[in-house]
């Protein structure tokens, strides 16, 4: 999958919201990429638009491809896009009481898809549901099929929620915060299983959260997002070893170290994230940044490669270069 | 900030002596089923906590949702009426006050609650937020009230011009500011911060912290903190106790605790928590707990965690474990207390 200049805005009452402006990454197969932001940076709104899943209007698509397979899943009309939803992308929303319909029993649900998307008569969508269900950890799984959302944990819905995105083989998977309403122990259970799941199936993820841990503990790669922009995209070692920009330098420093006494105050980031609803000119994290320079209010950065000649990728989007202390080109 | 009443009774206490003392607190929920509404059962939210909290300290208190920290917290400022035990606030147990008595308690212990949207009423500026525990308890009115919650908002680090602005002008990080002065205008000596950062974006946490851990030094505050996140935790509190469905389970200096875990749940929390740091993530061992949390209105019989206990042997299953003293101890705040029967 390979997305290239994405923008999305919202048209409100009161003028256009600029929720993502331009956000471009690649997909390889099998790679778990995470998307991390604040709330309102544009991670959940990037990928909705993906798969068009925003209400349109007051959502609108300006610009921008989304390619997969060949296909731009942008210019596809509704009942086609709906042959990609579900089939080859699965989506796994954050709060898994929501996202299943607690009238219809768990066992309808998964079978919902199979019938429609791979053909299956009842007999053998039932036989796979049973098979999706035991793969995610649910026991006694055929039992199970009859019960519906409210006779489950918030965990094992969540497994539910997942053995459903999983239902059709898809190509790409995209989670959606997957453990946020979640309790710890928990959400340990379903890193774990997603860990098991990637090993025994290899599909490509895109794992959005805003904690910066579970992102360290499963991804491959990691896009920081701030204001609707990238900030920083590179391997989940890079990010967390030396990040590039100061949004993501301050964001790690502002967490009480692991193995740390405490006592010592925390490093905080001052001021508020942006309003979108300006148009976004200027760098948007420069009212916050202890490097800022003019150009950044005069000029936004383009997310750029710095790894100059070497075969992995580390793009930020900054003027000023933290490594050498001085301002880029 | 004038606080120089609260400043004179903090320099009159020593600290460290006991502020708040907790034996055998109980809160249960009666459960009531049919038509006729009889009580089959109750949900015991909090199930016999012993502990106590020492005068300038934080006490952290962590645990999964649904094990009874909030109904810990709200049961110690007497929210509820609870079903047994003893709560005594600097020597008078307050366990059973009623009326007038509780009323004038309330004034020195206050709550910063979670979600700071919820707990200002939208209809009010925030000037008449803050002000409203002064004309409840009749501190002050008029000119005076007026400075007072100004200088409320500038000891939170807010413009004192915004009294006349309403909760929905300001971002949450602001509006958990304005709760917290809101729970400051009584000059409180004992605060309970349930979850105050939990609804906060990763940039803004670090800022309540800080302000909290800053009015804490200045103020000689008392803080029972409540959270989930235990990384936080680790950072503000000076001990913790580890709650599981509605017992605590072991409680520590925080620098012991975190060193050395010796409850199996408190184990499998720590180990479960993500660390922001991949190369610890790709190397350490986790362990993890099957299944989840039974339900507190049919807690299992001996020890509470024994069905996810992945040490549990046969006598966790017949006996439930006594609150004990760990090894040896220097001074009592160094205590490390379990509820196992395996540690140690």
């Amino acid at each position: 999958m390979a997305v290239k200049d994405l923008k999305t805005v919202f048209h409100t009452q009161d003028g256009v919201i600029h929720a993502v402006n331009g956000i471009s990454f690649d997909l390889s197969e099998g790679e778990l990429l995470a998307v991390v932001g604040e709330s309102g940076s544009g991670k959940s709104v990037t990928m909705m638009s993906l798969l068009q899943l925003l209400p349109m209007p007051p959502a609108e698509i300006i610009a921008g491809s989304v390619k997969f397979d060949g296909v731009n899943l942008l210019e596809l009309s509704p009942s086609e896009i709906r042959h990609f939803r579900g089939a080859k992308i699965g989506f796994i929303f954050q709060d898994p009481m929501t996202s299943l319909n607690p009238v219809f029993t768990v066992g309808f649900q998964i079978m919902e898809p199979l019938r429609e998307h791979m053909g299956m008569s009842k007999s053998q969508a039932r036989l796979r549901a049973i098979e999706l269900l035991e793969l995610v950890g649910i026991p006694s799984a055929a039992d199970r099929l009859n019960d519906y959302p409210h006779q489950f944990s918030g965990g094992m819905r969540q497994r539910v929620v997942i053995a459903i995105a999983l239902s059709c083989d898809p190509k790409v998977l995209i989670a959606d915060e997957p453990t946020t309403a979640l309790d710890v122990t928990v959400q340990a259970q379903i890193l774990e299983l997603v860990r098991d799941l990637r090993k025994k199936l290899g599909m490509a993820i895109i794992w959005i959260t805003h904690d910066l841990g579970v992102a360290a503990g499963i991804a491959d790669r990691v896009m920081v997002m701030y204001g609707g922009f990238a900030v920083e995209y590179a391997n989940v070692g890079e990010v967390f070893k030396s990040p590039r920009h100061p949004y993501t330098a301050a964001l790690l420093e502002t967490l009480p170290l692991h193995g740390s006494e405490g006592g010592e105050r925390l490093l905080s980031i001052d001021g508020q994230p942006p309003d979108l609803i300006f148009k976004p000119v200027s760098c948007p994290f420069a009212p916050r940044c202890s490097f800022k320079v003019d150009r950044c209010l005069e000029e936004n950065p383009l997310l750029k490669d710095t790894e100059d000649g070497s075969v992995d990728i580390h793009e930020v989007a900054c003027w000023y270069d933290l490594r050498k202390g001085e301002l880029r080109e | 900030m004038s606080n120089g009443a609260t400043q004179s009774h903090a320099d009159s206490q020593a600290w460290g002596e006991t502020l708040v003392e907790v034996s055998d607190l109980q809160m249960h929920f009666p459960i009531y089923k049919g038509i006729l509404r009889r009580k089959v059962g109750a949900v015991k939210a909090v199930d016999g906590l012993d502990f106590d909290i020492k005068r300038g300290e934080t006490l952290g208190l962590v645990g999964e949702s649904g094990c009874g920290k909030s109904t810990c917290g709200r049961a110690l400022l007497r929210l509820y009426d609870i079903t047994g035990g003893k709560i005594t606030f600097e020597g008078q147990n307050i366990a059973d006050l009623q009326g007038e008595d509780l009323r004038n308690m309330r004034p020195r212990m206050q709550m910063i609650f979670q979600d700071p949207q919820a707990c200002l009423n939208p209809r009010m500026t925030v000037g008449s937020i803050i002000a409203e525990p002064l004309d409840e308890h009749e501190i002050a009115s008029g000119a005076e009230k007026n400075k007072r919650v100004r200088e409320l908002l500038t000891a939170v680090g807010m413009n004192p011009e915004f009294t006349n602005r309403y909760p929905h002008e300001f971002s949450g990080g602001q509006r958990q500011r304005i709760g917290i002065a809101r729970a400051l205008a009584l000059e409180p000596e004992f605060i309970v911060c349930d979850e105050p950062i939990a609804a906060l974006d990763v940039s803004i946490q670090a800022q309540v912290v800080n302000l909290l851990q800053d009015l804490q030094a200045e103020m000689g505050l008392t803080y029972l903190f409540i959270s989930h996140d235990l990384g936080m935790i680790r950072h503000i509190a000076d001990r913790v106790a580890v709650m599981y469905l509605g017992k605590i389970v072991e409680l520590a200096p925080v620098g012991e605790l975190f060193k050395n875990p010796q409850h199996p749940y408190t184990k499998a929390l720590f180990s479960a928590v993500p660390v922001p740091d991949p190369e610890i993530e790709a190397k350490r061992e986790r362990v993890i707990l099957k299944g989840d949390v039974p339900s507190p209105a049919n807690p299992p019989s001996g020890c509470r965690f024994c069905t996810r206990c992945p040490v549990a042997v046969k006598k966790c299953f017949d006996s439930e474990p006594q609150w004990r003293e760990l090894g040896s101890n220097e001074g009592d705040r160094e205590k490390h207390q379990i509820a196992c029967h395996l540690a140690g």
